[in-house]
């Protein structure tokens, strides 16, 4: 019986270059992130399924584990601490916790007025979430995978070139019933997407423990 | 019989204990405060108050307010967050405030970015330049962890449940708190991404914020989530504010870089249509 439950449970699904994306995960499920392409950011939020207020914050995660970077082992956390999912297996090597999402506004800021009405981010993220009762005030600053940003001694910082290349996986392992949202980065005036944003695959899998 | 065994007792028991001074309150009004900065006058202040190491405080503060938060004896930790007053889903983002200026270090010159791209307010004068904008503040469960207890009426409170208490009085719910800054308690980030905890730069340092859109700001004063230090080491924060003036295209924060520029720009759109001097 659990067997054909379970893999009711399983999902393959390409995210259109530009596109929004969203799934619950259940608790011991996995979520792996193709980026079929390569350089492809993906970015990324997740929600305590049982109660949204509840949310991945970069701050706690960064705190707690004493580093910017997220790779195999990383365990992103919500705001009071709780662990969400942890990073089970990263063929790419790091991850971007601190450059947040474009939006139509911070391109406004970055490049110019002329890029105000570039789809962005940010409109993935209220779409898809509006699906799930999720506004404004959910947003926070996201996880961006397979985003290269580092950090300079004197503090500068940027999203450089990707050090991602086509075929490479994240996988996540939920640590109780997880909402994850995804925005399929469009953004097209900086690297992150190698100026030509791609499909990404999800495939979770496993869990009906 | 006691005191206060009647209402009358009770009454004048109660109003007994007024004018005690104690070193961490507020100063109503504000220009009561003994010692105003050099250059203002003692009316022009807004808010002046002494936060106790553990301790929170928030205000309302009108737009070309000049905000300056004091270590006062070198381990003060002072977590903010800013919302437009007059649209709090308006608020920092700390994301867009360091990727849009390219630059991890929180300092002088420095706007504080709201996610609709404009300047809640900008840094205009930081004698400690030890800061954070990556690590946000502390959990109950770290605090837990490091020293045994995170809870506001305990002895080590954590800056989530602090910030939650000082939203909820301005109509704000935990769904309204996105990651914080924090001044006074250093944070640097090796080549490798991991973090160096470069702690305060010591007793008397201060940070001056002025605010560009009319805020509502948050203040918790507790113990940075990477402090090492086994003790909850955090001391009183004073909190200044007075009747000052906006930036003008004229100002030096205004056009120290495009994309400050572009910001202040947005600013004044926004400002311009609703009516707002």
């Amino acid at each position: 019986m659990s067997t054909a439950y379970e893999s009711q449970l399983e999902l393959t699904f390409d995210v259109a270059a530009r596109a929004p994306f969203s799934t619950l995960l259940r608790q011991g499920q996995e979520l792996t992130i193709i980026d079929i392409g390569g350089n492809q950011a993906v970015d990324f939020l997740c929600y305590d399924a049982a109660d949204t207020a509840k949310r991945y914050s970069a701050a706690a995660t960064i705190a707690a584990q004493r580093n910017i970077f997220l790779t195999t082992g990383s365990v992103l956390r919500t705001q009071e601490g709780a662990p969400l999912l942890t990073v089970v297996a990263d063929t790419c090597g790091r991850h971007d916790t601190i450059g947040g999402a474009c939006s139509k506004e911070s391109n406004s800021l970055r490049y110019g007025q002329h890029t105000r009405f570039q789809h962005a981010c940010v409109e993935n993220f209220l779409i898809e979430g509006a699906k799930w009762g999720l506004g404004k005030r959910d947003l926070v600053s996201n996880v961006n995978w397979y985003m290269n940003v580092p950090v300079e001694a004197d503090g500068t910082l940027g999203i450089v070139d990707g050090i991602s290349s086509p075929g490479l996986e994240v996988r996540l392992r939920a640590e109780t019933d997880v909402l994850v949202l995804v925005s399929n980065c469009p953004q097209i005036n900086n690297p992150c997407n190698g100026f030509d944003p791609t499909p990404v695959r999800m495939a979770v899998t496993g869990g009906g423990e | 019989m006691s005191t206060t065994a009647t209402t009358y007792g009770a009454r004048d028991h109660a109003r007994a204990q007024a004018g005690t001074v104690v070193e961490t309150m507020p100063s109503i009004p504000a220009s009561s405060w003994p010692s105003p900065p050099d250059g203002v006058e003692a009316e022009a202040l807004t808010w002046a108050e002494t936060v106790a190491g553990g301790g929170y405080t928030h205000k309302v503060l009108a737009r070309g307010t000049r905000l300056r938060l004091t270590d006062v004896d070198g381990d003060a930790c002072a977590h903010l967050l800013l919302f437009n007053a007059d649209g709090p889903w308006e608020r920092l983002n700390v994301a867009d405030t360091v990727k849009v200026q390219w630059n991890a270090y929180l300092g002088e010159k420095v706007a504080l970015l709201s996610d609709q791209a404009r300047v809640l307010a900008t840094i205009v004068a930081d004698s400690s330049g030890s800061h954070d904008a990556l690590c946000g503040t502390s959990t109950v469960d770290g605090n837990v962890e490091q020293y045994g207890d995170g809870a506001p009426e305990g002895p080590s409170p954590a800056g989530i449940p602090l910030f939650t208490l000082a939203a909820a009085k301005n109509g704000l719910g935990p769904r309204d708190l996105p990651p914080s800054l924090s001044f006074f308690q250093g944070v640097r980030v090796q080549s490798d991404g991991g973090l160096e905890f470069t702690g305060s730069a010591g007793a008397g340092k201060s940070v001056d914020l002025r605010l560009e859109l009319p805020c509502v700001a948050l203040i918790a004063n507790v113990a940075h989530p990477v402090d090492p230090r086994e003790d909850y080491t955090v001391t009183p924060l004073q909190v200044l504010a007075w009747r000052d003036h906006p930036s003008t295209p004229d100002s030096p924060e205004w056009t120290h870089t495009p994309e400050a520029q572009r910001a202040f720009e947005n600013t004044a759109d926004y400002l311009t249509a609703k009516g707002i001097q």
